[in-house]
């Protein structure tokens, strides 16, 4: 570990493989999806190059005034229930990972995106498009303003209906770092039938994916507020030998 | 510490809202890049070999120096202003997404070694609950046969990596990601 590169190539420390058990399986049955698309041969174990350990960094410019706050977007204000989301981003040690793009998008509060192929009958708000994005601070903090999602059907077996969920997209420092998921609210009942949440077998990873309520963010007599960390791959100290 | 990390979910079919649309990138080069001009056309294939309409593809890439832009990346050949080596595109219809940019040049593997010209690409999609990693490399590059990471991959599987040129259009390349099947894509375990 702690021997140094020969001389020839770039100093690489790689990024750390996750931990069995706490990412989904591709393959996942009850998530009808998956079976078409999953992969059915082993990926091939890359050891980084520069280009895994490099990646696509983004600067203050591409953000806009109301990009982080969704009910701001438009002329009125949108339905349903306010929320602040904030939290930090942080690497596998703890450390904070500081002016990385955070995307989010989500349905509004009736459970309905903003979206040509979403058909389900239920009202769109035309104050709400349901898509931010921030950069996380210097001690990799973030926070947005939105509403709360509302659930929705699927169709992926007899009445699926997903849990109340907002996406988010982190780039963190690098291609190995690159994390798309989902947040999910504390309590939420329909959690334990769900085939994309129940993906995951490792339960405290799980755990990871619902945010909790945060009434030292919260705002009286104007938002509810919760608080959700994002934790991205740890890296190794030292550059490991060839 | 190592704590365990955020586990990843799918994308889902509704990304356009966030990641695309007016968040795209196909131009990945600009006018006073350097380096050879070229058009790549994705086309993601689900198992049955249907085309898919609701993934998005991600490119990294250096420049024609083989260079990335980003500061872990020690190598003292220059970066350049309009060159950020990176593409996001949503698949059409049909399942295709096409970028513009430039073939990039040689990276050194952590041993010094040349790997060959290659662009690393990220498959998003509903039914995927993590995102895919692969690589892509030039079919009629010499570089190929001496690539470390070719070199992982069992000879028959090699061709799922190469981009072949389209036949009628100079500079343009063609990839078919297939998710499954005969002709599944090699993935990389990043």
């Amino acid at each position: 570990m702690s021997k140094i590169q020969n001389a020839t190539g770039p100093l690489i420390a790689p990024y750390r493989r996750p931990q069995p058990g706490s990412q989904p399986e591709l393959l996942h049955e009850p998530y009808r999806s998956t079976i078409r698309r999953a992969p059915s041969k082993p990926p091939i174990l890359l050891p980084h190059t520069l280009s895994e350990v490099t990646g696509p960094l983004h600067g203050h410019e591409e953000i806009g005034e109301t990009d982080n706050d969704l009910t701001r977007q438009h002329a009125g204000e949108p339905l349903g229930e306010r929320v602040i989301l904030s939290g930090r981003v942080l690497d596998g040690d703890g450390h904070p990972v500081p002016h990385t793009l955070i995307e989010i998008w989500q349905a509004n509060a009736a459970g309905r995106y903003f979206h040509q192929r979403d058909q389900h009958p239920a009202p769109l708000d035309p104050n709400f498009s349901g898509a931010g994005r921030t950069l996380s601070d210097a001690n990799g903090g973030y926070r947005f303003v939105t509403v709360k999602p509302g659930a929705y059907p699927w169709r992926n077996h007899y009445n699926a209906w997903r849990p109340a969920h907002i996406h988010i997209s982190l780039f963190g420092p690098a291609f190995a770092t690159r994390l798309v998921t989902q947040m999910y609210f504390p309590g939420d009942p329909l959690l334990a039938l769900d085939p994309i949440f129940q993906s995951i077998r490792d339960e405290r990873a799980r755990e990871r994916l619902i945010s909790r309520l945060d009434m030292e963010t919260a705002q009286p007599e104007w938002a509810l507020a919760y608080r959700f960390d994002i934790v991205l791959r740890g890296r190794d100290a030292t550059p490991l030998e060839a | 510490m190592d704590l365990i990390p955020t586990p990843s979910q799918t994308v889902g079919p509704y990304f356009h809202l966030g990641l695309t649309g007016g968040r795209s990138v196909a131009r990945v080069a600009g006018e006073a890049t350097k380096g050879e001009r070229i058009a790549l056309t994705f086309r993601v294939l689900d198992g049955d070999g249907a085309p898919i309409n609701d993934a998005m593809i991600e490119i990294w890439q250096a420049n024609a120096a083989g260079k990335y832009r980003h500061p872990d990346d020690p190598q003292t050949a220059p970066i350049e202003d309009d060159f950020w080596g990176f593409g996001r595109l949503a698949t059409a219809e049909d399942g295709r997404c096409q970028f513009e940019t430039i073939k990039p040049g040689r990276v050194p593997d952590s041993r010094g070694v040349l790997q060959a010209p290659h662009i690393n690409v990220t498959v998003f999609a509903r039914g995927l609950l993590r995102h895919l990693c692969t690589r892509v490399y030039f079919a009629d590059d010499p570089a190929n046969r001496q690539d470390p990471v070719l070199a992982l991959v069992s000879e028959e599987r090699r061709a799922t990596l190469l981009l072949h040129p389209d036949p009628g259009r100079a500079g343009h390349w063609l990839f078919d990601v297939h998710l499954q099947g005969e002709r599944e894509t090699v993935f990389f375990d990043v």
